[in-house]
């Protein structure tokens, strides 16, 4: 029986995929199948989500090496007998996907953030025009390839799976990994966050921060910004940039100040269930998409809430 | 060191406005992707420290002749371009041909770089696609990268952390945009990128083979986001209104 395969190297992910794949398999009738590359733990993982497995173990295939992976699932989808393969969207996934369905000479949507089964076709949705609009677009294709953002479905749980190992023929990789450097710094995910107070361009200073995460505590939730504040002015770790380039949120609330609301920045927020804009230009963008607008200079305004709240 | 650049074509994002939901792209000027202009900039400076060539690639339609010059100014050495009104909104496998079918007509080329996303769409294909049709080692999301000798040493920034690579040359690296600032060329140098040598193709003057529209739009619309859009006077008063959501001093 045909099938539908899913690769990540993350478990989070590759269980968001099997729930992915089981929605899709059960509408047009495709086994689902996971492929792991050197990763007993994640197998199991897995196999433990009911997942039917097949380990690849190979020295010659490394994760830095995208062009060793994409070969190393072309070949698995090709023997399993799957022509569609659903990968994450995060930068590993991301990076994959391409060359995958170049090799595989499938069409390829990348960064979906939602799927449903339509006519037999795999509709899915994904940002266009820097996150301005949302298209609903398929694959035409017979083979395809389809990078899921993590957070679109829930991680698949209980189950009882099996593991079967694979090979695959690989030659030895011509990218070297020199060095390794896990992000230590600060470990907050905005993501899981309830409250958010986001700022921008707007903010005067690195030195009005203190007072940005006074009001954030306040309030129970976490400083994020735009992106201009973190690679620009380096105030805050990249983790905590909103919108295309960034994270998507869905808090409860979300403060915004001092941003004018580019599509590139509210594609990350616009999810959130109350949405609050302090701004000075009452005809900011960002007022559109705000259930509460305070025209006034957010320093005062932070100023004053501390106040208020503290 | 021959070092491309390739760079796609794109409307000015921040000119686009939004009638019923619907985009309207009439009369938006056409620039290059703001994440490629990152890519020319780390060509240059490959360039300017180990001598050699930088040569933008793009392809899409005729005003893309025009188009270009921003990449001349900037600091490419010359242009190669496919041009053909049907590239604009080409899907990536396409782009990818055709692009890959160009930089085998370009001699010695040592380095493919291209932005970690285009501007628009930001679908991050076409590199991986251009480096699996010519058979090379990739790096995306690259935060920094140097040369050695006959390899790249490049960082590529993940979620969770960086991995430092060597490579060896030939290799196609996509940048991030935070790897440098891209220059804003002075006014001398936009007056003499119109005099940079410019290399135009038609596709017909590359053998490729193409999917058949592999990607379908059924929609593309602005997103309903409605929203209460109440102007509220004082800290206070907005205080108030969060408690009566539910949202604060739970």
């Amino acid at each position: 029986m045909a099938g539908i395969l899913i690769y990540s190297d993350k478990e989070n992910l590759a269980l968001e995929l099997l729930t992915a794949a089981r929605i899709i398999g059960q509408e047009l009738n495709l086994e689902v199948k996971a492929v792991t590359i050197n990763n007993d733990a994640l197998a199991t993982a897995l196999a433990g989500a009911g997942a039917d497995v097949y380990g690849v173990n190979n020295d010659n295939v490394i994760p830095a090496d995208v062009g060793a992976v994409a070969s190393t699932l072309e070949q698995a989808a090709a023997k399993l007998d799957t022509k569609i393969v659903l990968l994450a969207s995060d930068r590993r996934g991301k990076e994959l996907a391409g060359r995958l369905a170049q090799n595989m000479g499938a069409g390829c949507l990348t960064d979906v953030t939602d799927i449903h089964i339509n006519d037999d076709r795999i509709k899915c949705q994904r940002n266009a025009l820097g996150g301005a609009t949302v298209a609903t677009q398929y694959i035409t294709t017979d083979k395809q390839v389809i990078a899921v953002r993590p957070r679109t479905f829930a991680a698949a749980a209980g189950g009882e799976g099996k593991i079967s190992l694979f090979n695959i023929e690989a030659r030895p990789t011509k990218i070297k990994l020199l060095e390794v450097k896990t992000r230590s710094s600060e470990v907050v995910d905005i993501e899981e966050t309830e409250v958010l107070v986001v700022v921008g361009q707007g903010l005067n200073s690195e030195g009005n921060l203190a007072e940005v995460e006074k009001l954030a505590k306040a309030l129970g939730g976490e400083v994020a910004c735009s992106k201009p504040v973190a690679t620009d002015k380096k105030w805050l770790a990249e983790e905590r940039i909103i919108g295309l380039s960034g994270k998507k949120c869905k808090p409860e609330l979300a403060i915004i100040l001092g941003i004018s609301g580019q599509v590139q920045f509210t594609v990350g927020i616009r999810d959130a269930k109350v949405i609050v804009s302090v701004n000075t230009d009452e005809n900011a963008p960002i007022n559109r998409m705000a259930d509460y607008i305070l025209p006034a200079d957010l320093h005062e305004v932070i100023e004053e809430m501390n106040k208020a709240l503290g | 060191m021959n070092i491309v650049v390739a760079m796609k074509q794109i409307p000015d994002l921040h000119q686009i406005r939004m009638r019923d939901r619907q985009p309207v792209l009439d009369d938006v000027p056409l620039t290059l992707g703001n994440i490629d202009k990152n890519a020319l900039e780390a060509a240059v400076h490959l360039r300017d420290t180990h001598g050699g060539k930088v040569i933008a690639l793009s392809a899409g339609s005729e005003e893309l002749e025009d188009t270009i010059k921003e990449a001349l100014a900037a600091g490419a050495d010359e242009a190669f371009m496919i041009l053909d009104d049907s590239l604009d909104n080409a899907d990536s496998s396409v782009i990818a041909a055709v692009l890959a079918a160009t930089i085998r007509k370009i001699n010695d080329v040592d380095i493919i770089l291209f932005g970690e996303g285009s501007g628009d769409n930001y679908s991050g294909q076409v590199g991986s696609r251009v480096a699996g049709i010519l058979g090379l080692p990739q790096v995306g999301y690259a935060s920094s990268m140097e040369v050695q000798g006959n390899s790249a040493i490049v960082t590529r920034s993940l979620e969770d952390g960086e991995e430092i690579l060597e490579v060896e040359l030939p290799v196609v690296i996509a940048v991030m945009a935070d790897i440098n600032e891209p220059r804003i060329p002075s006014v001398s140098q936009i007056l003499k990128a119109g005099r940079k040598p410019q290399e135009v193709l038609e596709l017909d003057d590359l053998a490729i083979e193409i999917l058949e529209e592999p990607v379908v739009t059924e929609s593309n619309l602005a997103p309903e986001t409605p929203r209460k859009q109440v102007v509220v006077k004082s800290v206070d008063e907005l205080i108030a209104v969060l408690r009566t959501e539910g949202v604060i001093g739970r």
